[in-house]
Order: C-alpha cells, then structure tokens, then sequence
C-alpha cells in the first residue's frame, strides 16, 4: 500500500514539478544563450503575447475540470472583439465605453450559456456541441463587419490593451488577477470545490446533493465571458478589430496551456497556476526558437508535439 | 444419468490470485454435453471469475494460479476470450454484447462474414440468419437493427450468433434479469434446443424458480470455494440459499431484547407499493424513528433500487412515500437530502468517493453549503468537524489532506459515512455498509450504527451477511425478485427464517422454524 | 428509421435549392457551373469520405484541412519535376500524417480530437515551412495543372477522380471486413472488441485514409490554383457538417456514403447561390454568411440527433 502512494505522490509531483522544471529550464538557456534576454522589453513582450492564451485557458481550465472542452472559445474572442467598436462609435463618451467593454462580454457569457445548455439540456457531447459555435461565431462576426477591418482611435477603450500600471500593461495586472481570483475561488469557495467534484465524479456529485447541471452552465458562461475578454484586449492592442484574426487558434494554445500545466483532460483537477505555467512554457519555447533564427513555423510543430507529449504524459 | 459419459469441460484445482488476494482456492467444475448446469454463489463467491477464466478473459498465469482444465477431451489452457470462442464457448452476456445499429443478421456473422469474389456476401448472410434464427425459434427480419428488438429477442440472436459459431458450451451470465416472465419461457426454449442438440448450457442467475426450472444440476461457490455440487432436484431450496449464504445454523446473536422495545416508534418513513422499472416491481415497508429496519435478499434483489427510490436517484413508476407526515416528491438526490434523507451508497469507488480530493473534502462534500459564508468556506469550522468525527469513528489516515484514495477501503467507508453523519439525518439509508472491509473497520461501523438508532435515527440497512442484519436490527424486510414479501421481528427473526423467506417466498410458521436442521 | 427521413429531408432541401438557383439565376443551371461546382467542389467530398469513414469509428479528424495543405504545397513544389510525381508525393504527404495521427491515437491512446488538432498545427507548420510561408505556384509545363483543370470527355478530371473513389468507399462500406466493421467499432467499441474484432487495425487506417484523401484534395487545390500553406482552415469544419447533415451520426456507428455526398452537395450549394445572390448585385450577402448557415445547420443536426438517440435508449 505504501509503495503505491509514494509512486502515485511521485507521479503527482513529476506532472506539477515538471511543468514548473521545463519552464525554469528553458529561463536558464535563454538566460545564458540568448542575448538581451534579461530585459524589461522582453519580459513585456513574452508576458503581453501570453495574456490572452492565459484568460482564455482559465476559462478553459475551469471547463475542462467538469469533464467539458470548450473549442468556440476563438470565435467567442471575434465576437467580442466585434461588438465593441461598433458599441463606442455608436455610443460616444464614457457610457458608450463602458457598454462597449461590458455588453461584449455579457454577449460572449450568453454564447457560453448557449454552449452549457447544449450539453447539459441535450446531453450532446461538449466537443460537438462547442463546434457549432466554432463555425457559426466567426462568421457571424464576419458579417457583422463583412469581414473588413474596423480601425479606430479611442484613448478610452485603448487603455484595456495598451496602458500601462506599475511598469507592466494593464492586461497583464488583468490576466494577474484574473489568475489569482480564479484560484482562490477555485480551492476556497463552495462554487469551486463543486466544479472540482463535479468533473471527478458526476454520479456521486449527483448523489451528494450538488447541482451538476447549474455548475457546467455556469462554468461555460464563465468560459464565454473571459474569452470575451481576451477579444476585446487584442482589439486594443491592435487599435483594430479584424474578425477573420481575432482568436484564431485560440482554442488550441488554452487547451495545451491547460494540458501542459497539469490539468488532467478528464475533469476532476484543475491548476490555474499551472495553465499559467503551461503558456509561459509554450510562449517561451517559440521565443526561444525565434530568438535562435528557426522560422516561426517549425515552433508550430514544437508546439504540437509538446501538447501530444504532455497529454500522453498525463495519462501514464 | 450422465456419470458414465466423459465430461465436456473439467476444471479442477483452479487457483486464482490478484495481488496476492485469491479470488479462486481449488475451485472445480464439470459439465457434461447436453446438460443445462447451474452456477451459483453470492457476490464475491467466484462465480465470474470462474467463469472469466473458461473464457479466456482471465488466464492462470500469475505466479500462485494453477488448475487443470479440460474441454472435449484435451486440456486447454484460453490466453484470449477469441480463442475461447474458437474452441467452441460462447458467453451471453446480462448488458447485450451486440452492435446496435447494425442489422441482425451482421451481428449474427460479424467477424466473420462469408465473401464471394472477394466481397461480402450479404445474400447468404441473410440466408443463414435466417436459419440459425429458426435454430432459437426466432423469427424477425434478419435487416432490421439489433435495437429495434426487445432485449429478450436480442439475448436470442446472441445466443444464434452462439450457434452459428456451433458452440459446444453456451455460457448464459445473468441473461434473465431484464426479461419478463413471458420472454423468459421463450429463452428457456432455446436452451431446451440447444440442449437437445447436445450442447452444454452453464446458467448464472440469482432467481431461484429459475434454476429449478430449467437447470439439471448444480454447482455452488462460496468465497472462491466449490462447495457443492449435485443435480438440482436433490438439493431443497431451503438448502440452497443456505449454502449460498454459508451460514452453518448457528444461534443468532439477536438484538438483546432489552434493546428492541415494543412500545410503537414513531412512524417516520412509509414506502407502500413503490415500483421502478426495471426492478422494483411493489415494496411496501416502515421505519420509525430510531428504529433499525434491515433489508434482506439475493444479490439483485432490489434492495439497493428500494433505497435509490428513497432517496430520489431514480424516479417511482407507482407507489408512495411519505417521510414523517409529509408525501415526498423527490426528483433528486438534493430534494432528499434536504428533508434529512442520507443514503451511503453501495459501491463506493463509483457512487461515493471522488478520488483526486482529500478526505476532508470528501467528508464535507454534502456539509459544504452550510459550512461557509458568502459562499467562501470556512476552513476552521471544516477541521473541526472533520478532526471530530476522524477522533470518533476512529479512521485511520495521516491527516485531513490525505487523498482518500490512498486510504484503505474501511477508512474510506468511514469517511464516506461520516459524510452522512456530518448532517444529522433523520432517515440513514446504509447498502452494504460493512462489505468489502476488514473485520475491525467492521465492527466499528457496527458500533457506530448501533449507537445512532439511541439518537431517534430511522436507519434502513441492506446487508448480505445475514448474521450482521439480525445483530443490528430491530426488525428485518425481505425483499425478493423486486417485492417485499415478509416481514420478521423479535421472536421469529432469525438467519433461518430470513433464509427460508428468500427461499420459499413466504414467512415459515413458526413450527417448521423450531425443527430447523443444519 | 432515423436515417432514412433524414436523408429524404436533406435531399429535398437539396432539391429544392437547386430549383431555387435555376430559376433565380440565368447561369445556374448552366453545364458551365454545375461542371466548375463540380471541379471545386471534389476537394470537399474527397475529405468529406474520408471524415465519414472516421466519424463512424465515433472519432473525429481535425487535421484534414492542414493537411490538404500541405499536400497542396508538396505537389505544388514537385510539380516541375513530374506531374505524376507530384501527385503521388502530395497524396502520400497526407498519408503519412494520417498514420501519425492513427498511431497516436491507437498506440498512445490519446483521444482523436487532441491528437487531431495537433496534427493542424504540426501540419500548418510544416507546409509553412516547405512553402517558405508564401504560396507555390504550380508548373504549367508537366501537365500538372490538367490534373486539376483539364477535362476529359467534357467532364473536369477531379469529378472523375472523384467518381472512382466514391465507388470505391462505397462498395468498401458495404461490402468489406473494413466498411462493417468500423462502423461495427463506432456502434459499439465493447461489443466489437468481445466478437474479436481487430480495433486498433482498423482505426489505423481509418485514419490513414481520411489523410490520405486530405492529400489527395490538396494536390487538387494546387493543380487549380497554387499551393496554399495558409489553405485549410475550415475544411474540416466543412467535412464534418456535410458528414453530419448527410445522416451520419457524431457518435458513431452509423452512415452512408452516398448521404454524405448529399451534404457535400448542400453546403456547397449554400456557397454557390450566394456567390450569384451577389453577382446580382440586389442585395450582397457576404461569402461569410456561409459559417452561420452552415453552423445553424450543423445545429440542427446535432439537436435532432441528440432527441432521437435520447428516445431510442429509452
């Protein structure tokens, strides 16, 4: 009995640590390989580039602990990011701003709703059911502005993407919260502990009273409303809102952020910290291979590889 | 008489173990060709794995197994259930084993579909599925999907897929349980055929009239052991469920009367004529506060659909319920669990524990709404509860934060308990509380129920050990192929006369319990 | 049954549509348009085969866009050299990323989608790569570019290509061990396992084919225009909805060929009645409508499927 605890801790402390190890790895090459590589622009620049995948794989964690996937999570980003220039050049001053980052995500939150209630009131798989937002968000987002770029100028809605507080972007302070909130509620709230039970045993769940099918719509309502979030901050950083690019791909780098990070796939465990972990580690790696002259392509297939390898990983 | 003829399949001296646990100790079998052969025990008593090792789905290759086995009349050893079924042994199974949507016919002849040029032939797979159907005195349209027949006639054209296959042993696990009365005369005419054909039948069911039905002899298995084997007709079936249940005629330790009062309990649960499909099909019972009420019967019986339907799990076809004066109207677990209900599931690796969290959390997964504020729970007043009740059931663990899967299964049903108790519930649903535990876990979870009912608690107990059910309880119901048929208390409950309910399917007077014989 | 009715309504959608365009438009019911909708279109129903063949093991392959893709570029880099040799490597481009795919998901036993989708980006990445992050023009001079926009006997060379791999799927589906029993594999893993059949063979080259048959159709977008590293996004969406809306049930176990060329047939009509609705300049629908139509009937689809296996396993 006690041989196959400590293998099973050992086991647990290799999939946490080794995420944690691989990203100290790779600080140490860059650290001593890699010019200039201990600057304040490059930590802006890396940590900027992972905010979003960050808010998104929160989101993504949270759904993934219940035992769901969420792959509309890019149009839903499209969507948001939309919506909102259209909303403060239709509204000027400081209400028209305000809807336009409020009413976005309150829309991305409805799409998750939309996305819970397919597979707790139909019971049609999460993969399935999320794919109909996949193809049917974005270009809704695309009609709305028949697929052309809106650019804009708003020192107001600018502030989201491109200000700056304490020496760091406003979106990373979002993303820092972000993660923070969303752990503590994670271990220290009722809601929480639910989602966490929920995903590793529905059937006893069901049998201790909590309310599984409130739970997963909240989760992807939550899902939608933080990818809606990560559309509107690109929108600011780019000064533009382009539907065809907003969140493309997006689904992917949250779920390996979140697979890579720890969380098993199967629902029952999430780490927030470690989706944190997990994209700075794939951020880090593309860096990495940029930074040496290996063409931005090839960390695509770095990047696949290392997502089927932290899976399989997972399973053992 | 069939003694004279070389047996089909011999098993003899089968051991069996997993990690060092032996599941099989010198297990033995013997069928002969034409015969239709009864396997019998109780949960745990070896039966699937003597079955899984015919198969193939076990083998014999661990460093402590061993046996001989013998079939047509060269010993076998099966690596695989498809070289099982190569040399001829054919499983049906309780949960269809067919592909649903695909025809009759196909899963008649899949694997091994006949070709012409290279193609599959689907005129004479329609052709003969046609005909191993009229082999089972089934006739439907071999195109039609699997699904769209009912289970019964599903079990018969897996048993045609046995035959097709020309199976010389046709092992039949469980088939009846879904089936009605009238579909379960249809399958006992396919058996008779395959009998007649000269083909062996090992037939697995727990419901009595069944077996006296249909099977010719009988083999018994208790705790990996084969403890007795005989024809069917010299064995009563008094004596039957005594070998099942392995209870030598001992003096039960009933609850001293001291302890069981006559006055009348408040009537704090009334379940009248309540049934569930599939199984439950009338079970009428009381308890009152602070009374202890077991529930006795078979393995499948319905006792654990009778506290699922207390509890809200499943949903009442017909019947009532009432909790104190109050109807009930449960469409969850929730519902129930808010009037005080608690119900410590059967199988806790399924329906009870979540693995990945700590034996805190899983202590105080019900409790949890009520131990925080604003939705933010209250670590302190958790740790007190869970320290409290840790210091009380006495369950060994290294803390509240270790996972509970790494805790042995009686401290996990101690926790698990706990998380019931943490709620102070009026009514206490226990299935099998003490099974698959070690003996000291055993009897403290015992203790601890004994001193509940003291607290004005309505505890409903199922258990298979029937020594455990009369020690504990204040009165016994029981429940036989989903109906409760009797009711026994103080001076008529005993061991022998549970036993003799299950059997004959009526209370024994009281005369025929006194000359009881081992 | 199910499928039956379903495939009756579609078709009649189909129908209906159809008769839409010819008396809408002056060119629709041209030999022109309904040949080029052919031509085109044989890139969709070549990977919408091979998604059926997969969606019946109850899997799924994400891949089949990228790596049209990148078997665009192969064939299209190769293309100097010999058209024949362009067109078999741009093929067997697609072959050897269904065979990773196969051999993770069965050896690895990682699930179908993840593995899927990190083949997308593998495969992206590496088309990207060849390609130079640029298009590849293919080479007018070895009879390449005939491939994909030649004609012969009057019908474009792609329809006939098509025409002999749909015979082909077809008859396998019907009448081969591999047609039975992958959709055996999809009705019921646990049941197809217990009769002895050969699961994790037969899911290798489920995925195998449906890579295939992505490379295929990329050596076809190439032959019709270039090699596109950027190509692809959307395929698979679009095979899976045409899969879907043709009958075939997500979950496997159940499907035809002949109704999944209907969807593809349907969703490739969408496509071609806006492009005129636009040419008439009444009212310009853009070409992204195509997504939300295509969504809501993935939808539909989804929720009338979920309904009746909810009725059936009751």
């Amino acid at each position: 009995m006690a041989k196959v605890m400590t293998r099973d801790r050992a086991r647990q402390w290799l999939i946490q640590g080794g995420a944690l190890l691989a990203l100290a790895l790779l600080v140490l090459f860059n650290l001593l390989f890699t010019e200039s590589f201990l600057s304040l622009q490059t930590l802006n620049v890396n940590l900027t580039q992972v905010t979003t995948i960050v808010i998104v794989g929160v989101g993504m964690t949270l759904v993934i602990a219940t035992g769901g996937i969420d792959l509309s999570v890019g149009a839903l980003m499209a969507i948001a990011g939309t919506l909102a220039p259209l909303i403060f050049q239709a509204l000027p001053g400081g209400w028209g701003l305000a809807a336009s980052v409020v009413l976005p995500i309150a829309v991305a939150a409805a799409c998750g709703c939309f996305n819970g209630w397919l597979v707790t009131g139909f019971g049609i798989q999460p993969i399935v059911a999320t794919l109909v937002l996949f193809i049917a968000g974005r270009g809704v987002a695309q009609v709305l502005t028949n697929g052309n770029l809106q650019s804009f100028d708003n020192p107001g809605f600018a502030v989201l993407g491109k200000g700056q507080f304490l020496g760091l972007p406003v979106q990373v302070w979002l993303m820092l919260v972000i993660v923070l909130v969303a752990s503590w509620v994670l271990q220290r709230t009722v809601f929480g502990r639910f989602i966490v039970a929920t995903g590793g045993n529905e059937k006893a769940a069901r049998l201790t009273g909590i309310p599984a099918v409130r739970i997963k719509m909240l989760v992807y309502a939550l899902c939608g409303a933080l990818a809606g979030l990560a559309g509107l901050i690109t929108v600011s950083i780019n000064s533009s809102s382009d539907a065809n690019q907003n969140g493309l791909g997006m689904e992917l780098d949250a779920i390996a952020a979140t697979a890579v990070g720890g969380t098993l796939l199967s629902g029952g465990r999430a780490r927030i910290f470690g989706t944190l972990i997990g994209a700075l580690i794939i951020q880090l790696m593309r860096y990495t291979l940029l930074a040496h002259g290996v063409p931005d392509a090839a960390a695509m297939v770095a990047k696949a590889a290392i997502i089927v390898l932290a899976v399989w990983l997972q399973k053992k | 008489m069939n003694s004279t003829r070389e047996p089909l399949l011999q098993m003899q001296g089968v051991h069996k173990y997993f990690a060092g646990v032996p599941a099989l100790r010198d297990a033995s079998l013997q069928l002969y060709a034409g015969e239709v052969h009864a396997l019998i025990g109780q949960n745990g008593a070896g039966k699937s794995t003597m079955i899984k090792v015919v198969t193939g789905a076990y083998g014999l290759d661990g460093p402590q197994d061993g046996g001989q086995i013998t079939f047509a009349g060269a010993p076998v050893r099966f690596h695989s259930p498809k070289q099982a079924r190569e040399s001829g042994i054919s499983t049906i199974y309780q949960e269809i084993n067919l592909v649903p949507f695909a025809s009759v016919a196909e899963n008649i002849f899949l694997g091994r579909e006949p070709r012409r040029f290279g193609l599959i032939d689907w005129p004479r797979i329609y052709r003969e599925a046609e005909q191993a159907l009229a082999v089972v005195g089934l006739s439907v349209d071999v195109r039609k999907p699997v699904s769209s027949l009912s289970t019964a006639s599903q079990q018969m054209v897996a048993i045609a897929r046995a035959v097709s296959v020309d199976a010389k042993l046709v092992i039949m696990d469980e088939s009846t349980s879904s089936l009605d009365d009238r579909e379960v005369e249809l399958l006992f005419g396919v058996i008779r055929k395959l009998k007649q054909d000269g083909r062996a039948v090992v037939f697995v069911s727990h419901r009595l009239d069944e077996l006296y039905a249909i099977c010719d002899r009988v083999t018994v298995m208790r705790d990996g052991q084969t403890v007795h084997v005989s024809p069917m007709a010299e064995i009563s079936k008094l004596d039957l469920v005594t070998t099942m249940l392995g209870k030598e005629l001992a003096v039960a330790h009933r609850k001293a009367a001291s302890e069981t009062s006559t006055t009348a309990k408040p009537a704090l649960l009334d379940m009248e004529g309540v049934q569930v499909a599939p199984r439950l099909r009338g079970i009428s019972l009381q308890v009152g506060a602070g009374e202890t009420v077991g529930l006795a019967g078979l393995l499948g019986s319905g006792r654990t659909e009778t506290m699922r339907a207390v509890f809200g799990a499943d949903r009442l076809d017909a019947g009532g319920l009432r909790l104190g004066e109050q109807a009930l109207d449960l469409r969850e677990p929730a519902h129930a669990i808010a009037k005080g209900i608690a119900y410590l599931s059967e199988d806790r690796k399924i329906e009870g524990i979540f693995p990945d969290l700590s034996v805190r959390e899983n202590m105080t997964m019900v409790l949890l709404p009520q131990l925080a504020r604003l939705g933010v729970v209250d670590r302190a007043a958790q740790l007190r509860i869970v320290d409290d009740f840790i210091a009380r059931i006495g369950i060994k663990t290294s803390g509240p934060e270790q996972p509970i899967r790494e805790l042995s299964g009686g401290n996990q049903q101690k926790v698990l308990l706990a998380r019931w108790l943490a709620l102070s519930p009026r009514l206490l649903l226990l299935d099998e509380p003490t099974r698959g535990i070690d003996v000291g876990a055993k009897a403290d979870i015992a203790n601890l129920i004994h001193g509940l009912a003291a607290t004005g608690m309505g505890i409903l107990m199922s258990a298979s050990e029937l020594e455990e059910l009369v020690s504990m309880s204040d009165r016994v119901v029981v429940i036989r192929d989903g109906a409760s048929i009797a009711e026994l208390q103080g001076e008529s409950l005993s061991e022998h006369t549970i036993m003799s309910a299950i059997a004959e399917g009526r209370v024994a007077p009281a005369a025929e319990a006194g000359d009881a014989h081992g | 049954m199910m499928k039956n009715k379903e495939l009756f309504g579609v078709s009649a959608v189909v129908v209906l549509l159809f008769l839409f365009g010819a008396l809408r438009y002056e060119n629709f019911f041209s030999a022109y348009n309904l040949l080029e909708f052919g031509r085109y279109n044989t890139m969709f129903a070549l990977i919408s085969i091979g998604m059926a063949f997969v969606i019946m093991t109850g899997g799924i392959d994400l891949s089949v866009g990228t790596v049209a893709a990148l078997g665009s570029v192969v064939s299209a880099l190769l293309s100097p050299h010999s058209a024949l040799g362009a067109i078999v490597a741009g093929t067997l481009a697609g072959t050897a990323c269904g065979l990773v795919n196969g051999l993770v998901i069965t050896r690895m036993r990682i699930q179908p989608f993840i593995a899927t989708l990190a083949m997308t980006l593998a495969a992206h990445g590496l088309a990207l790569l060849l390609a130079n992050n640029q298009a590849v023009s293919p080479s007018y001079e070895t009879g390449f570019t005939e491939f994909g926009q030649g004609d012969w006997l009057g019908i474009p060379v792609p329809m006939w290509v098509l025409l002999v791999i749909l015979v082909l799927a077809g008859v396998a589906h019907v009448y081969t061990a591999f047609g039975r029993h992958t959709l055996a594999i999809g009705g019921s893993e646990e049941a197809a396992k217990l009769m002895g059949l050969n699961v994790n063979h037969k899911l290798l080259l489920v995925y195998v084919l449906s890579g295939t048959l992505a490379g295929l159709a990329g050596v076809f977008l190439a032959a019709q225009g270039s090699g596109q590293p950027n190509e692809g996004m959307g395929w698979d969406l679009f095979a899976i909805s045409a899969v879907v809306v043709g009958g075939t049930l997500l979950s496997g176990g159940a499907g035809s060929i002949a109704a999944t060329m209907v969807g593809v047939v349907l969703l490739g009509l969408i496509f071609n009645l806006l492009n005129f609705e636009n040419g008439l300049g009444q009212f310009t629908l853009s070409s992204y409508w195509q997504s939300v139509v295509r969504g809501v009937f993935l939808l539909i689809v989804v929720v009338i499927q979920a309904r009746l296996l909810k009725k059936r396993t009751h």
